[in-house]
């Protein structure tokens, strides 16, 4: 039952199968049972699930169901959701019960779908192996001593170890599909301003994007369907046509030409890497796609001027945290730059804090020009590096991350280290455009991914593509020894 | 030593829209706390802001009203400071690229001159909410109603020199800014609200003195007075050889002086960087052109056709120009009678005496403009004299029309006020005043001829005592005529 | 770029970040070696190029100008930690 996909799901329950309540219980009894060995769960709202499970069967019932109704997904703590608590992995809102749902939730509610909680992350999203959560780090279904990628370690790590069959997640740097990737499961970043940003808490605004983790391109398909939607509550959010993303799945890739970048076959990754993912791209080949080696010269640019632009923004988007209207706050405060110092002091983990400073420190007098100014230059010189290979190529594939899942601990004493994890799905962020990650293989029997990056708004092109890949292999129906 | 005063204002007007520059909360005054602060005026965390239409549309009236530069790329910044009423951290204004750039506007000195001051720029931002400091058991309670109401800060160039100078450029604002109706212009309630930057130079030294900043002051009197207070202060400690601190300063009116405030004492390091949740801003000349084709006449201007056209005095078409509520109430009732010196003096008499008297504003007077275009044409007709016209005007402001322009006429008739025009009857009133006054009328006899003129006084004055409402004019041509027959 | 103890301090008082003083070193070394990171920025040749603010260079939409949202005070005021007619309580601020 948990093996089971969102579309099988979907088809069960019109065919009456099993009913929404049966298999919400189903997952929820499964997540009582293992998810305190994974800790992907911050909150499960079990009543609330339930509840909407019961409310799909009697629209069911009544006739008016649709392929989401029912259907059992989880939220990333980023997303408020209203009524329920909504931590973005922090102290600083360990109490904070959202008073209105995100887009992104909303939408979930709109076609349907059951909620069954609330998943773990790095502490406001900033991170890349789910160690930096108030509520503990997450753990790695494929060895637990490792770590699921992050940010969106809990989504990956949850539907790596079949609690839900599909969970939202927000990328700013990699945080879908570095997880996706160390987990063995898809995700896709879709284009920036494809999917609303109202009530998803910002770590980074000009980078952040929702999208979908699930166990196959055609789930995330049918998630991207109910994510994307043009929100007139986010200025940022597009108004460009949406696709029915399930409808192009099998879609031919006959003359398709794939650009692999040089930069990201260098020396110093692994020839195990490099092999997993030539063997991924002769799959295509055997398909009828073509390939060409293509360069982006600034990729060593992408990761330095991410940590100007991420941190300078979350400088300034974290400061509401101050403990005056919701959120966290310290204990009997003696005035307001205490009440201000205190509360923010102990309710930020270090990470956070690290960030919020190098950001202040970049945009403060004399020094804005050199960082801020500069980052965003070589922003555009990032994003120029994309226009020009997109004259050349459709889509371009590498490594979704330079390694499979790390140890836990290996990284956490080392900022730049843990940084420099994201040097293939930052550039992306920087640039906008949409990427997915698809398990393409394994190393040591820990799963690697293939990224997949698109020409802005082609979400429906890398779907097909991770949808054909899927047909002729089964690396994303591999899960763990003691899941199986 | 001779100083220089250098004065720039920084005025901040609050746009009248309806709803918030960033939210759809309702920007009305004078609601319960916290009321009308919505997910977005709050800051809670995932909320984003939409910018206002309206916003921009009455903020590129503003900049073609003084002649500006108008931005066709505007781009919000976030300026970044903690500070309890405001609630996401950072401001959102306009750093680099304001909607309105360089302009200027003309304010009238004492002298009859005009002197030019150039505006540096206006630029779109976000108000923050209120602090209450009392009521709330030694805490502070915050209102963020005002959270998000838009406004537009107008940033004079440093060219002010006097503080009455100062004080004429922060009317002139507000008269343009209530003018084009992107401001209710109410100073009581905060509307518009001027921060006063002051430093003293020696008398031909070309670079700047150290300024201080008075903030928030909001009367056009506290301004020229806040002024003139720091302006002292400053050269009291210069002239001792000190030197000034640049900080901020609070003016107190009871006290009248400035005072250092001392929550501002740190200098704060804004860290503007454009705000990613907000996109630039592009507007394009055919927007241009559309909106100035919605600018009403301004006061300048209104007060050039005022001389030229009309004939009014220079200083009496600036005053009534001024106010553009009180320019229109004036031009209706002119236009009536068809008589502008007439009404200037009314409503540069009677009715601004009234106003200052009941302290309400044109408004709020119970004489419309056209009751009073009323009187006047019953004065020019003949019908009412002044004195008449004056103790209808008095009725109306007591309460006593109905509204309409016909209960003028209505308490014309009740009050017995009609004027007597009929020569027959004023002869017969005049003839009894003379028969009555023999002594006045030998004294006036003795006058020599080029002066009787006026030794014909005391006879009008007893005639209309003998009669209220004669029409002195047909008075005086009676007593000429009688008197001449005496000798 | 390194940062000595007196500018991590500055910088968490800018941020209102209260930091324990037995943590400074750690954020000093941190902080720096991030800044290190940074800087490899500066090799960049970015003469002549076009700061970039958004990835998808679009342009702001307006929204216009009615009164949407109603009064949900009550609401918003269950999660603040500390309200008394409707106010939202602070320690006195000192003007």
């Amino acid at each position: 039952m948990h093996n089971k996909t969102i579309a099988e799901i979907s088809s069960d329950l019109a065919a009456g199968k099993y009913t929404s309540v049966e298999i919400t219980e189903y997952l929820l009894d499964r997540i009582e049972q293992l998810d305190s060995t994974y800790n992907s769960f911050i909150t499960v709202t079990r009543d609330e699930a339930l509840a909407q499970a019961k409310a799909a069967d009697e629209a069911r019932a009544a006739g008016n169901a649709g392929p989401w109704t029912g259907v059992p997904i989880a939220h990333k703590d980023v997303f408020c959701t209203n009524g329920v608590l909504t931590t973005c992995g922090s102290k600083m809102l360990s109490n904070f019960v959202a008073p209105y749902d995100s887009t992104v939730a909303a939408n979930f509610k709109a076609a349907g779908a059951v909620s069954l909680g609330k998943l773990n992350m790095d502490e406001f999203a900033m991170g890349s192996s789910n160690e930096k959560s108030f509520y503990g780090p997450v753990k790695n279904p494929w060895s637990q001593d490792r770590v699921p990628g992050g940010s969106s370690g809990g989504s990956a790590a949850a539907v790596a170890a079949r609690l839900v069959p599909g969970a939202t997640g927000t990328d700013t740097g990699g945080s879908i599909r570095q997880p996706a990737s160390f987990c063995g499961v898809t995700g896709i970043k879709p284009t920036y301003g494809r999917v609303s940003r109202w009530g998803m808490i910002a770590y980074a605004s000009s980078l952040d994007q929702g999208g979908p983790i699930a166990k196959t391109a055609e789930d995330a398909a049918m998630m991207l369907n109910v994510m994307a939607s043009f929100d007139a509550k986010d200025s940022t959010c597009v108004d460009h046509e949406i696709p029915d993303y399930t409808a192009t799945l099998n879609n031919s890739v006959e003359g398709l030409t794939i650009g692999l970048p040089k930069e990201y076959f260098r020396d110093d990754l692994s020839a195990e890497m490099k092999d997993q993912i030539r063997a991924a791209v002769a799959e295509y080949e055997k398909m009828g796609a073509t390939v060409k080696e293509i360069s982006l010269p600034n990729t060593h640019l992408a990761i330095p001027s991410y940590y100007v632009i991420a941190p300078a923004e979350c400088s300034a988007n974290l400061s509401r945290m101050d403990g005056v209207r919701f959120g966290y706050r310290c204990e009997d405060p003696e005035d307001v730059a205490d009440l201000f110092k205190r509360s923010r002091g102990e309710g930020f983990g270090e990470e956070v804090k690290r960030r919020i400073m190098v950001g202040a420190y970049t945009l403060s007098a004399g020094f804005y020009d050199a960082y801020y100014k500069q980052a965003q230059q070589v922003r555009r010189l990032v994003k120029n590096d994309f226009v020009e290979a997109f004259k050349e190529v459709d889509v371009i594939m590498g490594p979704t991350a330079p390694t499979p899942a790390f140890k836990a601990g290996e990284k956490t004493d080392d900022p730049v280290a843990m940084y420099l994890e994201d040097i293939f799905t930052i550039a992306l962020n920087l640039a906008g455009l949409p990427g997915m990650s698809i398990p393409c293989g394994q190393i040591d029997g820990l799963p690697v991914g293939l990224q997949i990056i698109g020409n802005y708004f082609d979400e429906a092109r890398l779907l097909n593509l991770g949808h054909k890949f899927q047909q002729v292999t089964d690396w994303h129906q591999q899960t763990p020894a003691d899941l199986a | 030593m001779e100083w220089e005063v250098v004065i720039g204002l920084e005025i901040h007007a609050q746009l009248a829209t309806k709803s918030k520059i960033f939210s759809g909360a309702s920007t009305q005054y004078g609601a319960d706390a916290n009321t009308q602060a919505c997910a977005v005026d709050l800051g809670l965390p995932g909320v984003l802001p939409v910018f206002n239409e309206e916003a921009l549309r009455m903020a590129v009236k503003f900049g073609l009203a003084i002649d500006a530069e108008i931005g066709k790329r505007s781009v919000f910044d976030r300026k970044n400071y903690f500070y309890p009423d405001s609630p996401k951290g950072y401001q959102t204004t306009q750093l680099h690229y304001p909607t309105v750039g360089m302009g200027h506007i003309d304010i009238e000195l004492d002298n009859g001159e005009t002197k030019r001051i150039n505006v540096t720029r206006a630029h779109l931002e976000e108000d923050a909410g209120k602090s209450v400091h009392e009521g709330f058991d030694g805490m502070s309670g915050i209102d963020l109603n005002r959270a998000g109401t838009p406004l537009v800060e107008i940033v004079s160039e440093p060219e002010l020199r006097t503080a009455k100078e100062a004080a004429a450029y922060f009317k002139k604002m507000h008269s343009i800014v209530t003018y084009l109706g992107i401001c209710d212009g109410d100073l009581s309630q905060g509307s518009m609200r001027c921060d006063c930057n002051v430093s003293l130079r020696p008398k031909g030294q070309q670079e700047f003195g150290t300024r201080t900043e008075i903030k928030n002051v909001n009367s056009f009197r506290n301004v020229e007075r806040a002024i003139e207070s720091e302006i002292e202060r400053q050269m009291d400690i210069l002239e001792d050889g000190g030197k000034i601190t640049q900080e901020t300063r609070l003016y107190d009116a009871d006290k009248n002086e400035t005072r250092s405030m001392r929550s501002k004492e740190v200098e704060n390091d804004y860290r503007y960087f454009p705000c990613p949740d907000l996109l630039p801003v592009i507007i394009d000349d055919d927007y241009i052109e559309a909106v100035r084709q919605t600018l009403p006449e301004l006061p300048d201007a209104k007060r050039a056709r005022f001389v030229a056209d009309h004939g009014l005095s220079a200083v009496d078409a600036g005053v009534l120009s001024a106010d553009r509520a009180l320019a229109d109430y004036f031009e209706t009732a002119a236009k009536l009678a068809g008589d502008y010196k007439l009404a200037a003096n009314w409503v540069q008499g009677d009715v601004s005496a009234t106003l200052n008297r009941l302290e309400i504003s044109i408004a709020e007077l119970p004489v419309t403009a056209e009751q009073l275009g009323r009187l006047l044409t019953l004065i020019k007709d003949s019908t009412l004299n002044n004195g008449g016209a004056k103790e209808v005007f008095n009725a109306l402001v007591e309460g006593k029309g109905d509204g309409t322009v016909e209960c003028v006429d209505a308490l014309v008739d009740s009050m017995g006020l009609k004027q007597v025009s009929d020569t027959g009857a004023i002869e017969a009133i005049v003839a009894d005043v003379l028969a009555n006054n023999p002594k006045l009328v030998e004294g006036y006899l003795a006058t020599p001829v080029e002066k009787r003129g006026k030794a014909m006084g005391p006879f009008i004055g007893l005639t209309r005592k003998a009669a209220a409402g004669v029409n002195p004019q047909v008075v005086m041509e009676v007593l000429k005529k009688k008197l001449e027959e005496l000798g | 770029m390194a940062l000595d103890q007196d500018q991590v301090r500055n910088i968490a008082e800018l941020c209102r970040l209260q930091i324990d003083e037995t943590q400074i070193a750690d954020y000093q070394k941190n902080l720096s070696s991030i800044l290190d990171l940074v800087d490899q920025l500066s090799a960049a040749d970015t003469d002549g190029v076009e700061p970039m603010a958004h990835p998808l260079d679009a342009v702001q939409r307006l929204r216009a100008d009615v009164v949407t949202e109603e009064n949900q005070r009550e609401h918003f005021q269950q999660i603040a930690p500390a309200t008394d007619r409707g106010h939202y309580l602070v320690p006195r601020v000192v003007e």
